[in-house]
């Protein structure tokens, strides 16, 4: 069973109907219990890490996700699932999980357009981007080097170490779009919004075993 | 970097797209979800439905619409018409909808947009803007006018000026209708479009005018919209979305490619 974490973070309902076309089974859960039981922990999302990470601590499901962590049960975080595995937020300076080094950074709003007029790169970063694969990933088994995802997002992740960078995105600069450490992956772009390339990242973690 | 996105828009009154799509096989379908099908195995990079049932005792048709379409297609789809309440919204966004789309109730009642952000968030929230081109005059300094009804009311509003206000109630994009375009097919409406696109600091969505693939090509480069509707020239099968991606592509408009 994979438990899906509510987290009052939005779209949780959009990664239960993807999973579920790929035949498997979840729950949408804000248990502790049930979430440490589970085979495998998505923590999707969309809104804010602050107000994600407030829910999270009132349920106790921050505890909950770094013992998850810990005994190593495969974990997927999507979007703000993937800002809040960081040690901190820009967004409302926030302290996050901590499982990845490092923070999670606001887009400037002062890049320049990439049109080649006046005017500034627009945030959030919303639409169809590519991803180039900086180190190779189980989960991106099969994904095409043209393969694009969809994002929505004014903030990204920004981990201290290179060794947690998997993929890389180019707005205005370049930042860290897939992200993981051990039993741990995220992705800034929303695989259940992705098409097919992105169904079959979430078809791979549904299969995963790391080791 | 960011591909300009190719969407479809469907027209959907009581549970039926108003005008179906002739495939190849010249078999005209008008169920929403096999066109949303459709379309996304063709590469579409989002759809907008447009609920045009014209009683409000109707609407649960929409939302099992919606329902269904969400489990069919994992791209994201935004659903507008007829939206007046916070509890409209919601049901939209529940049902599985990525993006609700507010115009009229938001010209009346501009709260509606702050609201929504604040509950589901400003992506969620597109700001539909219908654009009346009527030269510049005492309080239309852009020279151009929203308008609700289809058209036939003016509201006095400059175009401009409801744009930035829009982003600034927290409209996460807009998707900018040129009533004086719309069904000509002759072209988007660049002038409005392009001077929409470059005062704000939100995703722009040019619909009205589209005929041919060069419309499109002019409207995501000249017109500066990071997005561009399209109805009538891929629902009579004139082109299909991968037409109308070469053709952009070899143009130099980066898009995503179809096939996957």
């Amino acid at each position: 069973m994979i438990a899906i974490v509510d987290y009052g973070a939005g779209n949780l309902t959009s990664v239960a109907r993807a999973v579920s076309f790929l035949s498997f089974d979840s729950i949408i859960t804000d248990d502790p219990a049930k979430i440490k039981a589970a085979d495998r922990v998505i923590f999707p999302g969309v809104g804010a890490a602050g107000a994600a990470m407030e829910i999270m601590t009132q349920r106790g499901l921050d505890d909950a996700l770094k013992e998850v962590f810990v005994a190593g049960t495969p974990m997927l975080g999507i979007c703000v699932g993937c800002q809040i595995i960081m040690d901190t937020s820009q967004e409302n300076n926030t302290s996050c999980l901590g499982l990845i080094p490092g923070s999670a950074r606001a887009f400037s709003d002062t890049m320049p357009a990439d049109h080649g007029g006046d005017g500034f790169l627009k945030v959030p970063h919303m639409g169809w981007n590519g991803l180039d694969v900086v180190r190779y990933h189980p989960l991106f088994a099969g994904v095409g080097q043209e393969d694009e995802f969809y994002f929505v997002h004014s903030y990204y992740p920004n981990p201290d170490s290179e060794d947690t960078v998997f993929g890389t995105t180019n707005y205005g600069i370049s930042f860290a779009s897939a992200v993981g450490k051990d039993n741990l992956f995220a992705t800034q772009f929303h695989l259940e919004k992705s098409g097919k390339p992105g169904l079959l990242i979430l078809k791979n973690f549904c299969e995963w075993n790391p080791c | 970097m960011l591909s300009k996105r190719i969407i479809p828009c469907l027209d959907v009154r009581e549970g039926r797209t108003t005008k179906g799509i002739k495939f190849e096989n010249n078999i005209e379908i008008g169920d929403p979800v096999e066109m949303a099908r459709f379309y996304y195995e063709a590469g579409a990079d989002e759809l907008v439905f447009y609920d045009i049932t014209a009683s409000h005792e109707k609407r649960d048709i929409m939302i099992d619409v919606v329902k269904k379409v969400a489990r069919t297609i994992f791209i994201p789809f935004s659903v507008g018409g007829g939206i007046r309440t916070l509890e409209d919204m919601r049901a939209v966004l529940l049902a599985g909808a990525e993006k609700v789309s507010v115009n009229s109730a938001a010209v009346k009642n501009p709260d509606i947009i702050s609201q929504g952000a604040r509950a589901f968030g400003n992506q969620c929230v597109v700001l539909g803007m219908d654009v009346k081109h009527v030269g510049e005059k005492a309080g239309i300094p852009s020279g151009y006018e929203i308008v609700i009804n289809g058209g036939r009311t003016y509201m006095g509003l400059d175009a401009l000026e409801w744009a930035k206000k829009g982003q600034a109630l927290g409209a996460g994009e807009i998707c900018l209708n040129s009533i004086d375009a719309d069904g000509t097919k002759d072209g988007y409406e660049m002038t409005l479009t392009r001077m929409i696109s470059e005062k704000v600091n939100i995703p722009v969505i040019a619909s009205g005018g589209a005929g041919t693939p060069e419309h499109l090509a002019e409207v995501l480069t000249h017109g500066r919209a990071d997005a561009a509707l399209i109805a009538s020239m891929v629902h009579f099968g004139t082109y299909t979305i991968n037409d109308i991606k070469s053709f952009l592509s070899s143009r130099g408009v980066k898009v995503r490619k179809t096939g996957r």
